[in-house]
């Protein structure tokens, strides 16, 4: 018997028993939906962080104290202002290296109050994170020597404090200081979920004799391209170890950032994948049990088929073809409702959903994986049975 | 008439069949030699019980025997595997059930070229072969129909068409016209007797019934596993 043959008498009994087909697909339907639609809502989620980090800015090297695991608390900064031209040192251009000190604290205006991440930072860290001012101006070189109590608001701030008001020149006190505004950046949206249009920056100088340290949080250095990143932050990290003997310093830089975080949720992606593996799982199971009962029911067209000379083969691979088609028919059709259900997610609800060629091509190759597998016992009961037996079952 | 020349039909040396039924054994033949020539018309008739089905079986290639030899066509059936078996039987031998046996949602053409399927002939050669073979036996106005469609003499001539559509050596006929009222069966009857003067293929008749035994020109009485009378005396 031809290949062809055996496609065609399967697809012909499974025509003949619509309902029950359909029905027995119904698990592997489900099962490859759930797949196409996880799998696509855990690579969503995935591109959606990765856009973030990447919106963070290009070739960014964090430099922290300590080390950076989940066994363990953050370091407290040792770091100042010091170690800060230091380092601008070590990297040879003072306009590549900018410093952090962050707090959280209430800010007013009039009666209007919040709380919002105070960074206290310099000059620098609008070239390196690429940050737009909107409205007036950046902070200075001038603001950061002579301590000025002037601060350039996220775009959000703004709009709260102020509403319609241009805030340029006008004064907002933080805990409990007067501040002049000098400028409000341009929104850039969210990282992680903290709006960075949230933030009001102020000169690193006074933020330390605001909030009475003499520390910094870290600094953030840029790289003139993705060649050197590696080589400046072992550079930077090696020259903090001499500066501190037995202190641990960590850089931590986009890619390391975006690896950590894509394989943290490739595993969210898989355990979603597996999950719903296991539905596809109990679609086969449902697949074996209809065609052992198919078999039974066709005992007598079997014992036929042998007495007018089909080999064992030749049963086996009907009885096959139709369990591998029940489910990879199945699985087209799960593959394009769940295609659907992505586009749908995507579009009216929140959720990012991106759907992936990779998802797709192992949803079926696992459908037709599943009809192999859990078709192969009832066919080779099919291809075993004795004709002379089977001829004279009911 | 016996003989068409070459080698017999179907030639048994003292087969035995037992099996175990719900752990008793059974000895459903006890030693049976026969041979059946090209172009004969053997009926084999005998009590329930007596064997006759078992020994269908076994020349049917269906079965294997406890011992004894069998060939069928001359090939000499006991080191084959189940798949030269099987093709042997598509070969050269053809049933025809007192069920009939047809496929109940294929149409009469479809079921006519089933064993045609299994020997690989391709869609249109099959076609042609079973259009012809269905009007042989006076079908050629059905071949859309579906079993369910036809009388019960009309579903045994489409599977007699079914036997023959693969030009077998012999035609193994179980109980042909057990299902049929009297006219249908004597016009199967008919058709059986006129396909083997025309096309010189053996055929052998399982019956219990002497009216429809009278038809071959040979016949073989069976008793408790053993052939108790043979009108050619070829068996013991």
């Amino acid at each position: 018997m031809k290949g062809r043959e055996a496609f065609a008498m399967a697809l012909e009994a499974l025509r003949v028993n619509r309902l029950r087909s359909v029905l027995t697909m119904l698990g592997v339907i489900i099962g490859v939906l759930a797949v196409v639609v996880l799998v696509a809502i855990g690579t969503g989620a995935k591109d959606e962080i990765e856009k973030q980090i990447s919106g963070l800015g290009t070739n960014i090297i964090l430099v922290v104290p300590g080390r950076i695991t989940l066994g363990a608390a953050p370091t407290q900064s040792k770091l100042g202002l010091a170690d800060v031209a230091y380092i601008r040192r070590v990297v040879g251009d003072p306009s590549k290296v900018t410093v952090s000190l962050q707090s959280g604290e209430t800010v007013r205006v009039g009666r209007v109050e919040t709380f919002v991440t105070v960074i206290g930072t310099d000059q620098n860290l609008v070239n390196i994170f690429e940050r737009p001012v909107g409205k007036g101006r950046p902070l200075s070189e001038t603001d950061v020597d002579t301590r000025r109590r002037v601060a350039v608001l996220g775009s959000e701030v703004a709009d709260r404090m102020f509403g319609d008001l241009d805030p340029i020149g006008r004064q907002v006190t933080v805990s409990g200081a007067r501040f002049r505004v000098v400028g409000v950046y341009a929104t850039v949206g969210q990282t992680f979920g903290l709006s960075r249009d949230q933030e009001i920056h102020i000169p690193v100088t006074t933020a330390q004799r605001l909030l009475g340290i003499e520390r910094i949080n870290g600094l953030a250095v840029g790289a003139s391209g993705p060649d050197e990143i590696d080589p400046l932050s072992d550079r930077v990290t090696a020259a903090l170890r001499d500066r501190y003997p037995g202190e641990q310093f960590s850089a931590v830089t986009q890619t390391a950032l975006l690896g950590t975080i894509g394989s943290v949720l490739g595993m969210l992606t898989g355990v979603l994948a597996a999950i719903a593996g296991i539905s596809l799982l109990v679609g086969g199971v449902g697949v074996s049990n209809i065609m052992l009962v198919s078999v039974r029911e066709r005992t007598r067209e079997i014992g036929l088929r042998k007495a007018l000379g089909a080999r064992q083969r030749d049963i086996l691979a009907q009885f096959l073809i139709e369990a591998v088609l029940l489910t990879t028919i199945g699985g087209l059709i799960g593959i394009v409702l769940g295609v659907g259900g992505a586009l749908a997610i995507q579009a009216l609800t929140p959720v990012p959903a991106a759907i992936t060629w990779w998802s797709i091509a192992l949803a079926f190759g696992v459908s037709a994986a599943v009809g192999v597998f859990f078709g192969v016992a009832p066919a080779r009961r099919a291809g075993r049975l004795d004709p002379v037996i089977a001829l004279r079952a009911e | 008439m016996t003989g068409t020349g070459g080698p017999p039909a179907l030639e048994a040396v003292d087969l035995t069949r037992r099996y175990q039924l719900e752990g008793v054994a059974v000895e459903a033949l006890r030693g049976v030699s026969l041979r059946i020539d090209q172009g004969e018309f053997v009926a084999v008739i005998g009590p329930s019980g007596s064997g006759k089905s078992t020994l269908m079986h076994l020349l049917g290639c269906l079965d294997r025997p406890s011992s004894g030899q069998l060939r069928v066509g001359g090939v000499e059936l006991s080191n084959l595997s189940d798949t030269r078996l099987a093709e042997l039987r598509n070969a050269t031998i053809g049933f025809v059930f007192q069920s009939f046996h047809l496929l109940a949602r294929t149409t009469a053409l479809e079921n006519v070229a089933l064993p045609l399927v299994y020997r690989g002939v391709g869609k249109a050669e099959r076609r042609e072969r079973a259009r012809a073979a269905l009007e042989a036996v006076g079908l050629g106005h059905r071949v859309r129909h579906r079993p369910s469609q036809m009388s019960g003499g009309e579903q045994q001539r489409v599977a007699i068409a079914r036997a023959l559509v693969g030009e077998p050596k012999v035609l193994l006929a179980d109980e042909p016209t057990g299902n049929l009222d009297t006219r249908n069966g004597v016009e199967v009857m008919a058709m059986l007797d006129r396909l083997n003067s025309e096309s010189g293929v053996a055929v052998v008749l399982v019956t219990h019934e002497p009216e429809i035994a009278a038809h071959a020109r040979r016949q073989i009485r069976m008793r408790d596993g053993l052939i108790e009378h043979d009108t050619a005396g070829a068996g013991r």
